[in-house]
């Protein structure tokens, strides 16, 4: 196997192959990175998780790199949680009466060009028979201090200040996530605009019994979000970005290298024996070579199992027959003729071991660059399939981002990055994998190379 | 040079250096020879010595890769170099010069009747009708010893020997002044072998054509041959007419190379060569033959010139230093 | 068809003659098959041909392509099945030989090929290329087949092995190539070397080497050997006796320098002939060599093989009748009607 170390050997002269080894080493790199920070478990919590995990994050909040390209900045989103929080002040205060008074204070500088999605409260209560009360005020970078609301606190309890009418009332018709943040001196009053500064949000809470708690997570809910924004579900799409690496490269790996492999060694078989059984091979060849791939593979997926294991076995299965089939036949019967292979049959080499290893290392030089070019095809169709819906149903994909996207009509509402940033992945996979092996071709098939 | 009337042929440093990925290969590089009207000279040479290049260069078939393709060839007096390809194409390749490939046999064209592509070369060169072009191939096949009837075969329907008679008809259906033959014989059985020899020797006769045989078969190249030379290394080392050079060849290569070939009678212990030629890639200075050269002294450290040993007799060693 | 085969083999024996190899009436044909079923007849590659070698002789098969010499030596491999006849090696009879037999059999007989580049897998290192007979054959140890890997490399003048044996194939000579098949062949240290055309690839420099190297090896380990070629030239430094092929049978079977000296079939005859010799006297001369090609072997021409092509048929016989192995000269055998009265 010295040739083949060798040939490997000869990537480093060709650029293209280079850059496309270091893109998939950084494709593997964030595949291992994924698996071994976010545990499968925990991905899949988080990936079917509804509000009650992601109710911090902004709903289709853009990707925040999309503030370096347009003059207005959009907010980030602030999530202030009122223990351990050096911007949050916290202070007890016990009454004469036995009650006692929590003081919380949230203290954050906005300075976004443009008024935030939502505002809210969510508090955590302990406590025996009687709910605690809290009491909420604004402050804003001017010195004005506004009301924002009362309401009793049950032990877990969302205040979303957003839709407290009666604030709305209190600021003159004004949304709440506008009118608290709204410069008073704006030039144009219907259209307002955000007074930048440190605004301050005090929540007073009261309890009414000796002993118990409360604390309270403020989130302002930006429409900007981490690197690659949220979806729908406010689920942070650097979650199935990050997950969707190791499951497509897994599967283009896994369908492509067993597909090559199983391929390889049946037409192998057929060659070497000739006869009957590669008259049944080749039939099997033929007849596999009509029948519809993808519908059958979206039959499956539609009336038995859209597991990803499933689908990756019915993908081999249905494409190990497959016309490499013939191409392959082809060569072996060629090699079947050399007279290396007569010097091995004199010498007593048995069937099998002259399958594997007279006529087989013959083809590998073939079957490696078929074998990266491959890898890209089984990733866009797992990607396909999870477009048609017929994706894995519990894992993140790429495939499954662009399908979320896609029923949510992402473009016609503008959230482009919903669809760019799984697209952008797929055909950086398939670009590497592309540029690898067409540069393996031409190193392991010389003829190929042009003088 | 001898500006000999009958003079046909003359290469004056003729180079041809190919590039690949270790370097340049240095396939022909500096050959001189000189060839007269009807006259057959053997270009005798091993494997990868050069001589099918050497066929390359004449008849400008040149690869893609080309690093250097310089030197004088004159056929007839007029200089080829100087040629355009088209020039070259229309004036000089299959027209005055022609060529049956190495295999030739295995050359021709599997889709074609035989009979279309013996016509082909006159329909191109001389602007003739088919119809005529292919009388002139019925006649062509009847002159090399092939029936008619094959006319309108496909190659694969032809025995070997009989393939090669076509690829002989189609170098000579233009009639040329110079055929080169690249290893003709080679992939033959001995007896046909033997018929092809007799077709070449009366073609020789009937057509008045010269021939340059490439070969790196030594008995059998006698079989043609007027005068002989020697290719090592890229270059011609000897060339005699085949006379003096079969009872006695000069350059120590050459002589080494006469004694290996195995012989039907006689005592004569056979000898072989130690080691092997050098890389055309990476040759080294001085004689190219030296480093298995049983008579190398100091001077071989030089490149041997090329010695003129009178009678058309040249040699490119030392040993023949002021003879 | 087959009755005709059953007169033939009616008188074999197979009595014990003390030879190493006893090549018994063999006919090895091919069944052609019309659109891969239906009998269309015969490829008769070999066609009853018998003859015995002893330890520790050469001899030389000459015959142009398709005369069946490959087949005949394929045969003796173990790798064809003959269709009548039988071979003896070493006292194993190859129709009998069962699975395990077959792998002594052939692990007896080493088999050295006309091209050695496409002889030797492009893939392996040389020493994986001689170590695979090895490991076949049941050598378990690692030690000893590195011993007797450097060993046989020695004897065919690898050396200094450690140069060699990482190497692949193509980084070696056309000779160095035809030494590690050489070595390849010897590494079981067989009792018989089949080489077909072993030096037709090389250069005429290196031939000579291959050549004396396979005499001296033939020599100091005592083998047998038969040298496949098609090439008179060669054979007289190698081989005690020359069996000439036509057609599928042996036309002549004689001692080295009675084939060359008194050839008695025509066709060997014109095998001489035709081979040159290298003399500028040749370039002034007509060889006297009948031309057409070797009949099929499908359908051969009823009598002698070589009729169509003889210059000296006799009408009314060769054309008719097949003729017998005459002896004009004590062992000189030759298929030909011309010496029916000898």
């Amino acid at each position: 196997m010295e040739a083949l170390k060798r040939s490997f050997g000869e990537i480093r002269k060709y650029p293209s192959a280079v850059i496309g080894v270091i893109m998939i080493l950084v494709l593997i790199g964030l595949a291992i990175y994924t698996v071994a920070t976010i545990p499968y478990s925990e991905a899949i919590r988080l990936w079917r998780g509804g509000e009650d995990i992601w109710y911090s994050t902004p709903r289709n909040a853009f990707p925040v790199w999309t503030n370096w390209f347009t003059d207005v900045k959009q907010p980030e989103t602030i999530v202030m949680f009122s223990e351990d929080n050096p911007d949050v002040t916290k202070e007890y205060t016990t009454t004469s009466s036995g009650k006692t008074d929590i003081k919380m204070s949230y203290t954050f500088d906005y300075t976004a060009d443009d008024f935030p999605q939502e505002l809210s409260l969510f508090f955590k209560t302990e406590y025996v028979a009687k709910e605690p009360f809290a009491s909420i005020t604004w402050e804003t970078p001017d010195g004005r201090t506004i009301r924002v609301g009362d309401l009793a606190v049950s032990r877990k309890q969302t205040y979303r200040i957003s839709q407290d009418e009666a604030l709305v009332r209190r600021l003159g018709g004004e949304k709440p996530e506008v009118g608290l943040f709204a410069d008073p001196e704006s030039p144009d009053p219907e259209n307002p605009q955000v007074l930048k500064g440190t605004y301050k949000i005090n929540v007073s809470v009261l309890l009414f019994e000796d002993t118990g708690d409360a604390s309270a997570e403020y989130v302002v809910f930006g429409e900007v979000f981490g690197w690659a924004g949220t979806d729908h579900r406010r689920r942070d799409l650097m979650l199935p970005l990050m997950w969707g690496a190791p499951i497509a490269l897994l599967f283009g790996l896994l369908a492509s290298a067993g597909i090559s492999v199983l391929t390889m060694i049946i037409s192998a078989i057929g060659g070497w024996y000739g006869g009957v059984v590669d008259g049944i091979i080749q039939r099997i060849t033929e007849v596999n070579l009509t029948l519809p791939f993808l519908s059958i593979l979206i039959m499956i997926g539609t009336f038995y199992s859209r597991s990803i294991w499933t689908i990756l076995g019915a993908t081999i299965v249905l494409s190990i027959f497959g016309a490499a089939i013939k191409t392959y036949r082809a060569i072996f019967l060629q090699i079947r003729e050399s007279t290396y292979i007569e010097a091995a049959r004199a010498y007593g080499a048995s069937d099998m071991r002259i399958i594997f290893r007279y006529l087989i290392p013959r083809i590998i030089p073939l079957l490696i660059p078929g074998l990266v070019l491959g890898v890209p095809a089984f990733v866009f169709l797992e990607a396909s399939l999870a477009v048609l819906g017929l994706g894995d149903p519990v894992l993140p994909t790429w495939g499954k981002i662009i399908n979320d996207a896609w029923v949510n009509a992402a473009l016609y509402n503008g959230y482009y990055y919903w669809i760019l940033e799984p697209a952008v992945l797929l055909m950086i996979t398939g670009l590497a994998f592309a540029m690898l092996g067409y540069s393996l071709d031409r190193i392991f098939n010389p003829r190929l190379r042009g003088l | 040079m001898a500006e000999n009337n009958s003079s046909l042929l003359d290469v004056h440093d003729l180079k041809l250096h190919f590039r690949a990925s270790a370097g340049i290969v240095q396939a022909v590089d500096g050959v001189n020879f000189q060839l007269n009207r009807n006259e057959a000279v053997v270009v005798l040479g091993e494997s990868g010595c050069g001589k099918t290049s050497l066929a390359k260069a004449l008849l400008r078939l040149l690869p893609r890769n080309v690093a250097e393709y310089s030197g004088e060839v004159y056929l007839g007096g007029e200089e080829l170099m100087g040629l355009t390809d088209e020039e070259y194409r229309k004036q000089i390749r299959w027209v005055r010069m022609s060529m049956v490939p190495q295999a030739a046999m295995n050359a021709l064209n599997p889709v074609l009747r035989v009979g279309d592509q013996v016509a082909e070369p006159m329909m191109i060169h001389a602007g003739i009708k088919k119809e005529e072009a292919l009388a002139q191939a019925r006649d062509m096949f009847s002159r090399v010893g092939v029936s008619a009837d094959f006319l309108h075969r496909y190659a694969f329907e032809l025995s070997g020997g009989m393939r090669q008679r076509v690829a002989i008809a189609m170098s000579l259906v233009t009639l040329p002044d110079l055929v080169v033959l690249d290893e003709p014989t080679s992939a033959l059985d001995v007896l046909t072998q033997a018929n092809i020899f007799n077709l070449l020797k009366r073609i020789k006769k009937e057509f008045e054509v010269s021939f340059i045989l490439i070969t790196h078969d030594i008995a059998t190249s006698s079989e043609l041959a007027d005068r002989v030379a020697v290719m090592y290394a890229g270059q011609i080392v000897e060339v005699g007419d085949a006379e003096s050079f079969f009872s006695a060849p000069l350059h120590p290569y050459a002589q080494k190379l006469m004694a290996s070939v195995p012989r039907l009678r006689g005592d004569q212990e056979l000898e072989f060569i130690i080691g092997k030629p050098p890389s055309l890639i990476d040759l080294p200075t001085g004689c190219r033959f030296a480093a298995r050269c049983p008579r190398r002294f100091e001077k071989c450290d030089q490149d041997p010139p090329v010695f003129d040993m009178g009678n058309r007799r040249i040699v490119k060693c030392w040993l023949y230093e002021g003879n | 068809m087959a009755e005709i085969l059953e007169k033939k083999l009616k008188d074999q024996d197979f009595s014990d003659t003390g030879a190493l190899l006893q090549v018994k009436r063999l006919h090895v044909w091919f069944e052609l098959r019309r659109f891969g079923f239906g009998h269309a007849g015969y490829v008769r590659a070999v066609d009853d041909v018998s003859f015995e070698l002893k330890a520790g002789q050469a001899i030389a098969v000459v015959g142009e392509s398709g005369c069946g010499k490959t087949s005949l030596m394929k045969t003796i491999l173990g790798l064809n099945t003959p269709i009548k006849g039988d071979i003896i090696f070493d006292g194993m009879k190859l129709s009998e030989l069962d699975r395990k037999g077959m792998m002594e059999y052939r692990s007896k007989i080493g088999f050295v090929q006309q091209d050695p580049y496409g002889a030797l897998p492009p893939f392996m290192s040389i020493r994986s290329i001689l170590d695979e007979p090895l490991i076949i054959n049941g050598v378990k140890d690692p030690k000893e087949r590195n011993e007797r890997i450097r060993q046989v490399m020695e004897e065919v003048r690898l050396s200094p092995v450690d140069d060699f044996i990482e190497k692949f194939p193509h980084m070696l000579s056309g000779g160095q190539q035809q030494r590690v098949v050489i070595a390849r062949a010897m590494i079981l240290e067989p009792k018989l070397i089949v080489a077909d055309e072993p030096v037709s690839m090389l250069d005429a420099s290196v031939r000579v080497e291959i050549l004396k190297l396979l005499e001296n090896l033939q020599k100091s380990h005592n083998l047998a050997v038969i040298y496949i070629t098609h090439d008179l030239s060669t054979v007289r430094y190698f081989s005690e006796r020359i069996f000439v092929m036509y057609a599928g049978k042996v036309a002549e079977k004689a001692v080295v320098d009675e084939i060359l000296n008194n050839p008695l079939h025509p066709y060997t005859e014109a095998l001489l002939t035709a081979t040159s010799e290298p003399d500028a006297a040749n370039a002034r001369i007509y060889k006297e060599v009948p031309p057409g090609e070797p009949p099929s072997l499908v359908n051969p021409p009823t009598g002698c093989n070589y009729h169509p092509r003889c210059p000296k048929i006799i009408e009314g016989l060769c054309d008719l009748e097949d003729p017998p192995e005459f002896e004009p000269v004590p062992n000189h055998l030759t298929l030909c009607w011309l010496h029916k009265d000898a």
